[in-house]
């Protein structure tokens, strides 16, 4: 009775699991048909397979290349991600190892900026670049994802940093080392796993955004979310492009997600959870 | 007596120079703090406050010359206008929607997945698999390749079984994006509750259940009073998320048919409609709306956070 019941479970979970990722299934499916073979009611589910809305996105069939905008996301992504990790750990150190006072609310001021929506500053972040000619300059996103992600990057460094045994740090001390080696032979190789799924995790966040990426960019610093948007009116015949793009667009995000996986809740959470 | 009295001031030159002053030391401790601090301060804060500035302007874009001071008159008219009072009830309802029925199927779906069973870690990453689709992919995909009238996926499989062919985003556009976004957002939801019923003190389930104690009285007294705060973690933050969605309502129904919320709205009103004035009104209100949860939401995130510092 109770084997019959924890299998069924376990069957209901399953079912569960398939219905939440069948859409992504039939995107895959749907990519790899031909425009003719992706309309159809029904759906066509055992049509010839074909790589034609990959190259239909890749701009060799005609149409707009995604490259620049592919490179684009990437360097937006990249950048903020590096600089976000300059400017945090520096600061989680000081919130975790060598700890100011009033630490907790300094934490805590980081995590209300989080909270501060983006259409907050949207129009002055808009008029700014206007007036400076910063507008349509990838550079821009780069600080902004910045400050998107930094407060997200402090917690939870800030987390990672603190699991680092105050003992250790302090017998490395009295052996004579001093900060640097301590900073790279005892802090770093305990920090490290949390560094990286920090990393991955701000790179998801600026790799997504389509807010500041589609007010603040046009022609030359377009995004991948912007490439995207493109699509959103039907064009005819035009679903297995959609769904290589959507699916390519994707990919980094789906690997540097499972990459993360362990860490993913206490990102996502700013490190309330473990 | 006095002699006493007088020798430590002799003694304090003489150790100065071997020790840097408290104030000194005091900044070394902060330094590595300022440059995230001054950064966050000058690129968050600053903007929002000439956000608030703007609010209290009749400013259109298109006719900068007649910009002047008008007080609290665009908070007024943002108000009153009845498809702004619309955009603020759509985001409300969008928001609540979409948390409460994500937090229930993320709690289902967390305590199928506390149980061991074969396969469990495929089944775990097929259900993150949603989260980690861009959303405007994500958008894309149910606009276009699920709920297309004539060729998407629900009324082809309606077919198999003879139904009726509706057309999802026009019958029901709001629901067609709370869907979407449930999608998204439930294996974020589950992933805070796994998390929470995984810190559970299993000593004292076993405990229980040695005393008697069924599978449904264990959940209702012992499971869920434990996953209270995690509920609440999950919502408020997927409402802090959610509160500002733009790119489902840009994408599946572009503000249209009664599905624009305020940042939508905002967007509309200063990127198409060039009101800077009225559109910094309304971002001051999401802002305001923002506060509310997050005040709850930083009560609830501070209270684990002491558990986790006094824990360690």
């Amino acid at each position: 009775m109770s084997v019959l019941r924890r299998n069924g479970l376990g069957l209901v979970a399953w079912l569960l699991g398939i219905l939440f990722f069948l859409p992504i299934a039939w995107m895959a499916l749907t990519s790899l048909h031909s425009e003719a073979d992706a309309a159809t009611n029904p759906p066509s589910f055992g049509a010839a397979l074909t790589l034609d809305g990959y190259r239909e996105f890749f701009g060799t069939g005609g149409g707009a290349s995604p490259w620049p905008a592919l490179i684009n996301s990437t360097v937006a992504s990249v950048a903020s991600t590096l600089f976000v990790l300059v400017l945090a750990l520096p600061a989680a150190y000081a919130l975790s190892i060598r700890r100011v006072r009033k630490w907790t609310d300094v934490l805590f001021f980081f995590l209300s900026t989080k909270m501060l929506p983006v259409v907050a500053g949207l129009l002055p972040i808009y008029l700014f670049a206007k007036n400076t000619g910063m507008l349509d300059n990838i550079w821009l996103l780069v600080i902004l994802y910045t400050s998107m992600n930094l407060p997200i990057a402090v917690w939870m460094m800030q987390s990672f940093l603190a699991e680092v045994p105050v003992a250790v740090i302090e017998a490395a001390r009295v052996d004579g080392a001093r900060l640097p080696t301590v900073l790279t032979r005892v802090v770093a190789p305990i920090a490290l796993p949390g560094i990286a799924a920090t990393a991955l995790i701000c790179f998801i966040f600026s790799w997504n955004e389509l807010l500041f990426a589609r007010v603040l960019t046009g022609v030359v610093a377009e995004t991948a979310p912007v490439f995207l948007t493109g699509f959103i009116t039907s064009q005819g015949l035009f679903l297995a492009k959609v769904c290589a793009a959507s699916l390519v667009i994707s990919l980094p995000v789906l690997a540097a997600g499972f990459a993360a996986q362990d860490k993913l809740v206490q990102g996502l959470s700013l490190g309330a959870v473990k | 007596m006095t002699a006493t009295t007088t020798a430590p001031p002799a003694a304090l030159p003489v150790r100065a120079p071997t020790r840097p002053p408290a104030r000194l030391r005091a900044w070394a401790t902060r330094a590595p703090l300022l440059p995230a601090l001054i950064f966050m301060i000058v690129v968050t804060q600053l903007p929002f406050v000439a956000t608030l500035v703007i609010s209290f302007f009749d400013w259109n874009a298109l006719y900068p010359k007649a910009r002047h001071f008008t007080g609290l008159d665009n908070y007024h008219q943002v108000l009153t206008d009845t498809d702004l009072r619309h955009s603020v009830w759509t985001t409300v309802l969008l928001t609540v929607a979409v948390v409460l029925a994500s937090l229930v199927l993320g709690l289902l779906l967390a305590l199928l997945l506390d149980r061991r069973f074969p396969g469990r870690g495929v089944v775990r990453t097929l259900l993150i698999a949603p989260f980690l689709v861009v959303p405007v992919a994500a958008a894309l995909l149910w606009k276009h390749v699920l709920y297309n009238p004539e060729y998407g996926l629900f009324n082809g499989l309606l077919h198999y079984v003879g139904g009726p062919q509706p057309d999802w985003i026009s019958h029901t556009p709001l629901l067609a994006v709370e869907a979407s976004l449930v999608w998204q957002w439930t294996p974020f939801m589950m992933l805070i509750l796994l998390a929470g019923l995984q810190s559970r003190d299993q000593q004292q389930i076993e405990a229980a259940r040695v005393d008697g104690a069924s599978d449904w009285q264990i959940f209702r007294h012992l499971t869920l009073p434990h996953l209270r705060r995690y509920l609440e973690l999950g919502a408020l933050l997927g409402s802090i998320y959610i509160v500002q969605n733009f790119d489902a309502v840009f994408t599946i129904t572009s503000g249209g048919l009664g599905t624009a919320n305020l940042p939508y709205t905002v967007y509309q009103s200063f990127y198409q409609a060039h009101e800077n004035g009225l559109a910094s009104a309304a971002g001051v209100l999401v802002v305001i709306g923002s506060i509310v949860i997050a005040t709850f939401a930083l009560r609830v995130v501070s209270s684990l956070f002491r558990e986790e510092v006094s824990r360690a």
